[in-house]
């Protein structure tokens, strides 16, 4: 199969404007889904609301646009009435830390087996620019004209503390590492998270003084590096992209079994 | 074979055994009283039959999980009060919008805000109606004694399954944890509705919005051979977004009228001594009982009372309404809130001034004296 056939091309063109990453995020998940070979009729693409939400009516999976936030909810009780089901739950930063943060932590608490996906902006684009969670200081947005005071998460300290058993991080400059991540983390059996910063150049790159998408994508080239490179070392302040937590643990679904070997005394 | 079987049980225990009966296989909730029974008995009995119990972060979670669950074809159900049943009410639209077949237990307790969670009331009547933001429509049933609990519960499932809608099961306080008798009957003796499923073959468009003439949507489960979007956006017949004002119009009204031209099927009510009634009490949940009780009492000393007693409270029964109280001297609304049935009531019948409340609302269930009291001032024969 090509990427193309896991595609709805009836409803291209997509609605994300020229320079967004998010188009690269879904191509980037395509490529990966293609390699590991999936049925589409086992995949589930659960979303929330947001530019990044949009991602699941172009899929040609069973997808379920959700309402803002509860993405991951969702997607609990899809995947725990029917565990052989493969659930992809792509989300904003907004959509997954800021309302849908108690989610997030629970589902990775819980390990339940599925792919979280956070397609990091560091801003609101569908309401027009209003700082999220993940801006960090410093920031220029509509709701914070004199800068932001807000502090951001470390989306990769955050699922690591909460209990995801994957979790990684890349751009989408690095399109080629993205396939690779993703494939590894949809491959794993638990919660998996994967950020994927993705330039917004219409709300944060304009407003921050960071170009157009082609600057946007050079300055992920230039500010980010691999675990473990030489790189990194040398300049810590760097954004490190790579697995950061790749732990085999007990899976929710998988768990819930045993409880009915337990409910029915063996019997089932 | 399986025979019908005894118990002695609280009201939210014969809501859970009215959900097995009806084939329950997913539960999610959140603790909160008055109706934390119902996840309790449902995480010991769901896995004895391989089904899934599971207890989510918090209310708004539970009611999401509960819909994924229903799309990949399972009957599901959460169970919360007043606060819970507040912050559910976004993924409530959201099952009315996609069409999700699903059930909502709300045991009512004093509010607002926390208000007394320990104590009846029967406050969320409008909330159930008109709780989620945006025009919809939805089913709500309610029941005074456990037999009703157990039958309006397995009705619930029903109308879930046949209208793909929301029911919403809106007990209260004083039933959820009053103990008494229920038999629950044999297998089979209740019929149970499943969800129609699409005949539509693999690899042929299959449309997952297009209404057929009776209203009805088969639908697909995920993971099946149908792949299709599910949406809270306004969407057409292949639940894509959509804008379009016809697309919009002509979805909105289907909402709508899926259940408002189904009332008659969907009313359910139980009528005592009311052929000759002068005084007609309206009432339900367990305010009905007191009504049923003061009825007899008076019938003995020859006053001419009867009751109407509502099991269906959304979409409302108007035309029944309206037919009972035809001629009555007086028509009593009996409820635990400040009139939210009462005025409807009053929209429906032929002569609104003639319809009163009888009322409590400080926590402490209506009594049958309550009731008298005021009959009496209806009555002209003083406090």
């Amino acid at each position: 199969m090509s990427v193309k056939d896991y595609l709805r091309e009836r409803y291209f063109p997509h609605m994300w404007c020229p320079g967004c990453g998010h188009g690269t995020v879904l191509n980037s998940l395509l490529r990966a889904v293609e390699a590991l070979g999936l049925n589409k009729n086992d995949i589930v693409m659960t979303s929330g609301i947001g530019c990044s939400a949009r991602i699941s009516g172009y899929v040609d999976f069973h997808s379920l646009h959700t309402i803002h936030g509860r993405a991951l909810a969702f997607a609990t009780g899809v995947k725990f009435s029917k565990p052989e089901l493969k659930l992809l739950v792509p989300m904003g930063d907004g959509d997954a830390l800021a309302i849908g943060g108690n989610h997030f932590i629970h589902a990775a608490r819980r390990n339940i087996d599925m792919t979280a996906i956070v397609m990091n902006n560091r801003i609101y684009g569908m309401t027009g620019g209003q700082f999220s969670p993940l801006s960090g200081l410093d920031k220029k947005a509509t709701t914070a004209p004199y800068l932001t005071i807000d502090n951001n998460f470390d989306v990769v300290e955050l699922a690591r503390a909460a209990g995801a058993s994957f979790v990684a991080r890349t751009t989408t400059y690095h399109a080629l590492e993205a396939v690779d991540l993703l494939k590894r983390a949809i491959d794993h059996k638990g919660f998996s998270v994967v950020e994927i910063l993705s330039q917004c150049p219409t709300h944060f790159g304009r407003k921050n003084k960071e170009g157009d998408a082609t600057n946007m994508l050079e300055l992920y080239k230039a500010n980010t590096a691999k675990l473990g490179s030489k790189a990194l070392k040398e300049n810590p302040s760097l954004i490190a992209r790579g697995i950061f937590v790749d732990e085999t643990r007990p899976e929710y679904c998988e768990a819930y079994e045993e409880i009915i070997q337990r409910a029915t005394g063996g019997k089932r | 074979m399986t025979k019908s079987t005894i118990k002695f049980v609280q009201g939210n225990e014969a809501c859970v055994e009215g959900a097995l009966y009806a084939g329950i296989d997913f539960f999610a909730g959140y603790p909160i009283t008055p109706s934390t029974e119902v996840a309790e008995l449902l995480a010991a009995r769901l896995p004895q039959k391989g089904g899934k119990f599971i207890q989510m972060e918090d209310e708004i979670a539970s009611m999401c999980a509960i819909i994924g669950a229903s799309l990949t074809g399972h009957k599901v159900m959460t169970a919360t009060s007043g606060p819970g049943f507040s912050l559910k009410q976004e993924a409530l639209g959201y099952a009315c919008m996609a069409e999700i077949p699903c059930v909502v237990v709300n045991v009512q307790r004093g509010g607002p805000s926390t208000g007394n969670p320990t104590h009846v009331s029967q406050g969320d009547v409008n909330q159930a109606r008109w709780g989620t933001h945006g025009d919809h429509s939805i089913i709500t049933l309610t029941a005074s004694n456990h037999q009703d609990v157990f039958a309006m519960t397995v009705d619930a499932f029903n109308l879930a399954e046949t209208y793909r809608t929301p029911v919403i099961l809106l007990f209260d306080e004083a039933v959820g944890h009053m103990r008494e008798k229920l038999v629950v009957p044999e297998k089979g003796a209740i019929p149970l509705v499943d969800r129609l499923r699409t005949a539509v073959d693999k690899g042929v468009d299959y449309h997952p919005y297009l209404p057929r003439e009776d209203g009805r949507l088969p639908m697909s489960d995920f993971g099946g051979d149908h792949r299709y979007n599910v949406t809270g956006l306004f969407h057409d017949m292949w639940g894509f977004p959509s804008n379009n004002p016809s697309v919009v119009n002509g979805l909105l009204h289907h909402l709508v009228d899926k259940i408002e031209n189904n009332v008659q099927a969907i009313t359910r009510y139980k009528e005592y001594f009311l052929e000759d009634a002068e005084y007609v009490l309206v009432s339900y949940g367990s305010s009905a009982r007191s009504a049923i009780h003061l009825a007899k009492n008076r019938r003995a000393r020859g006053d001419r009372v009867g009751v109407l007693e509502l099991q269906s409270l959304w979409p409302f029964p108007e035309a029944l309404i309206r037919d009972r109280c035809r001629g009555a001297k007086a028509v009593v609304v009996v409820e635990m809130n400040m009139g939210q049935v009462m005025r409807h009531v009053k929209a429906v019948v032929d002569e609104p001034e003639r319809v009163f409340l009888a009322n409590r609302i400080d926590g402490q269930l209506i009594t049958p004296t309550d009731i008298k009291k005021l009959l009496r001032v209806i009555q002209g024969m003083g406090v």
